[in-house]
């Protein structure tokens, strides 16, 4: 009885630290990004604020890079889909001693890294272009293009282990079958195959989409000049981040919840239908409740929600509160500039000699507060020779600094 | 209307192995014909052949007299019911059954009124609209049947569709596929490894055995009048008594065996040289215990057990080292020869042994 009530603590703190693992950087950027802080941080709490989404949306690089992303994957997925399944097909007719060599030729894609792809693709097209003497105006130079087709190069086979995976579940004879009551191969493939392979073409098509989505290693390459999200997002990064990035995952997270759980309603109804359910449980026999969970009135309540969320967002103002924590900061500057004058009063009392200490250390609260509200009178400022104070260097010294 | 099927010296190969050689018949047109034989003998193979899923490596398929050779499953006025049914796992009943006449452009409204007609006709009205996992084996059975026929083929090809059902429903489906055929009236080729279906439902029985076709003939003819040793001992129970050609009379053999001569006719009217090796064959139910009158083939045996099966006896007896089966119908006696009896005497009527050689090859003329 003990060691079931060690396992069961056991199993509850690991599954906790688990899930801490998995959610916990999700829920605080989610924090991050509604705090008014200029660098995305839970503590210390300014505002709370939804301006954040604005400075997201007023990124022209960022909001065009995903508009270029967008129509990369739909592209993409157009393409992969049907060459995937083309791939899927060819290895489930061939013989066997044939579909080993061809599966490996197609998979290789997969293994190759994507630095790899990205490179070896811009040089192939370089030299195809050297060829036939295409300018720089060209289709051949266009990022977009090269990014299409080095993404569908792995992604294609991304699409076709989804379809291969299905296709072994596939009894043969039902295309047989078809075929013998008379109908055409083409009518075989659509009727009987196809109707089949639906639920494969749905996940290839989602999953073709995620991967060109977020693909960078290859696509920081082929889309030359251009950006995609991901590239355009990783050259924000590097210039330094803001609590914009936290709200653009906080989209995220929202679309991909409603995603979630639209699917869910989705898939339970089909459940219950499948088993003629609907009708015996109780609780679905009201019709309300049967309205309430079809998924299209999962996907138009929350897309309400999210609706409402941003109206309210929008009108949210944290200017008098931005205020009031720029009065404070204020205050609490004057104070400890109040506070500093004095010891430095005394200290000089005390022994006038003392060594120089440059106000440049790094401050951990340095872009906390904003320098530029500060600006100090000059006169107040201490000789800079005189920085006798254990304190001087944690207390925010670049604020005290002179500014030129 | 009907069509006939030849097969004009059908050899099919995969590799070096051959899986059907060279099937020479013809089947008529609104024939109820049968393939009997043991597992992996070449029957689907052969009908997936006349189906044109398989192309004859040697020979030609001939379908009213029209040559099949370039002709594609889907142009063949065939129609396959598949070993394991293959109806569309995603279509309902209804729209399982329109499928020969959705492929063909027929409205939705006909096809519907269609499918409801087929099933009316095979006993299950108003379940087109469930799904095909929904329905027994029994029912996905007649749903296949009334798939074929919605196809309207000339020529209906069954492969042992009976095979997965219990032994009631069989024989309840053995009685109605007939009840179909001589209704509609179509060409049913049938494959089975079960002889007592063959048996019953059939105009004509090809009995195979790997790859070869090695009798064709009415039910009757198979079991009474086999030409090979395998026809014989795979169609129905025989005892089987090996010996040697002492003379031959007309279709009369002798042997001279070890529980002494016995006479029979000689299969497939062979001729046989004195002193040739022979085996002679007598279903159970042909031995009789006789009384002491004068019949010929009359030999001693030994009474070693005894099957009581209420209608049926069968007595395990033992002839010189011979095990033997005899099988009479309940006689309502209770003193009737059991083990411990001691010597009974065994005879039968010469006219229905047969006398066979070792090895016989199918020298097969249909
Ligand atoms: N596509 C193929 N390639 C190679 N060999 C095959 C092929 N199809 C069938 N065979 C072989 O041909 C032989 C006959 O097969 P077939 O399916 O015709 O048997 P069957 O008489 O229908 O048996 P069962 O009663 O078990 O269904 C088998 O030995 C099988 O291995
Ligand atoms: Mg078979």
């Amino acid at each position: 009885m003990n060691r079931t009530a060690g396992g069961g603590l056991f199993s509850l703190g690991y599954a906790l630290l688990f899930f801490a693992f998995l959610f916990g950087p999700l829920i605080i950027m989610v924090i991050t990004a509604f705090n008014s802080s200029s660098f995305p941080r839970v503590v210390p709490w300014e505002c709370f604020t939804t301006e954040w989404f604005g400075v997201l949306i007023a990124n022209q690089r960022l909001m065009w890079g995903l508009w270029t992303s967008l129509w990369i994957g739909i592209a993409v997925v157009a393409l992969s889909v049907p060459l995937g399944l083309a791939g899927a097909l060819a290895l489930a007719d061939l013989g066997p001693s044939w579909r080993a060599g061809l599966y490996a030729v197609l998979i290789t894609p997969i293994l190759i890294p994507g630095v790899v792809i990205g490179i070896s693709t811009i040089v192939l097209w370089g030299a195809i272009a050297r060829v036939f003497g295409a300018g720089y105006d060209s289709v051949i130079f266009n990022g977009i293009f090269l990014t299409l087709l080095g993404q569908v190069s792995f992604i294609a086979s991304y699409t076709m282990l989804i379809f291969i995976s299905r296709l072994q579940r596939f009894d043969s004879t039902l295309t047989e079958a078809a075929l013998d009551l008379g109908a055409t191969p083409g009518q075989a493939f659509r009727k009987v195959l196809l109707p089949f392979l639906k639920p494969a073409i749905g996940s290839a098509a989602f999953i073709a989409f995620l991967a060109s989505f977020e693909n960078y290693n290859t696509t920081v390459f082929t889309i030359l000049s251009g950006n995609t999200f991901t590239t355009a997002l990783a050259s924000k990064v590097r210039l330094g981040t803001d609590p914009s990035l936290s709200a653009l995952a906080v989209i995220i997270i929202a679309l991909t919840l409603i995603g979630a759980m639209v699917k869910e309603a989705d898939t339970r109804r089909r459940e219950r239908l499948r088993t003629g359910r609907m009708a015996r449980a109780g609780v679905y026999a009201s019709p309300l409740v049967r309205l309430v969970a079809h998924p299209a009135a999962v996907f138009i309540l929350l897309g309400a929600l999210a609706g409402l969320a941003i109206w309210q967002g929008g009108r949210h103002d944290a200017s008098a509160c931005r205020a009031e924590i720029l009065r404070e900061k204020q205050e609490t500057q004057q104070r400890l500039l109040r506070e500093q004058q004095e010891r430095m009063r005394q200290f000089q009392q005390q022994s006038p000699a003392v060594a120089p200490a440059p106000g440049n250390n790094p401050s951990p609260f340095g872009g906390a507060f904003n320098p530029n509200s500060l600006a100090p009178p000059a006169p107040a400022a201490p000789p800079a020779g005189a920085n006798p104070s254990p304190f001087g260097g944690a207390f925010a010294p670049k604020s005290l600094a002179p500014k030129p | 209307m009907t069509k006939d099927v030849v097969l004009d010296h059908v050899s099919i190969r995969f590799g070096s192995y051959t899986a059907v050689d060279n099937a020479h018949l013809s089947i008529q047109g609104g024939e109820f014909f049968s393939f009997l034989g043991p597992s992996g003998c070449g029957k689907t193979t052969l009908l997936r052949c006349i189906s044109g899923f398989v192309q004859p490596t040697e020979g030609r398929v001939l379908i009213g007299g029209q040559d099949m050779r370039n002709v594609g499953p889907n142009k063949r006025p065939t129609a396959l019911i598949f070993q394991n049914l293959a109806l569309f796992p995603l279509l309902s009943v209804a729209e399982n059954i329109a499928f020969p006449l959705e492929v063909r452009g027929v409205s939705r409204k006909n096809r519907r009124r269609r499918a409801d007609e087929l099933l009316e006709m095979i006993a299950l009205p108003g379940t087109g609209d469930k799904k095909v996992h929904e329905l027994s084996g029994g029912q996905r059975q007649r749903v296949a049947i009334a798939r074929a026929l919605a196809a309207d083929p000339d020529i209906l090809l069954l492969d042992e569709p009976l095979s997965a059902l219990d032994l009631k429903l069989r024989q309840h489906m053995r009685t109605e596929l007939r009840a179909i055929q001589q209704r509609v009236g179509l060409t049913f080729i049938y494959i089975t490894h079960d002889q007592g279906e063959a048996l019953t439902m059939s105009d004509r029985v090809a009995v195979m055995n790997a790859g070869v076709i090695e009798q064709v003939g009415d039910p009757k003819t198979i079991y009474n009048r086999p030409r090979t040793p395998f026809v014989a001992s795979f169609v129905g129970e025989t005892n089987r008594i090996p010996g040697e050609v002492v003379s031959q009379h007309g279709t009369t053999v002798t042997l001279s065996t070890p529980v002494g001569p016995l006479a029979g006719q000689s299969g497939g009217g062979r001729d046989h040289a004195p002193g040739a090796a022979c085996q002679l064959f007598i279903r159970p139910e042909q031995l009789v215990v006789a009384g002491d009158g004068a019949s010929p083939n009359r030999f001693a045996a030994d009474c070693t057990a005894e099957e009581f099966e209420g209608s049926v006896q069968t007595l395990h007896l033992k002839a010189a080292g011979l095990p033997l089966r005899l099988c009479r119908m309940n006689a309502g006696n209770v003193a009737v020869a059991g083990p411990g009896a001691g010597a009974l005497t065994l005879s039968f009527d010469p006219e229905a042994a047969i006398v066979l050689p070792y090895g016989t090859e199918a020298d097969a003329a249909a």
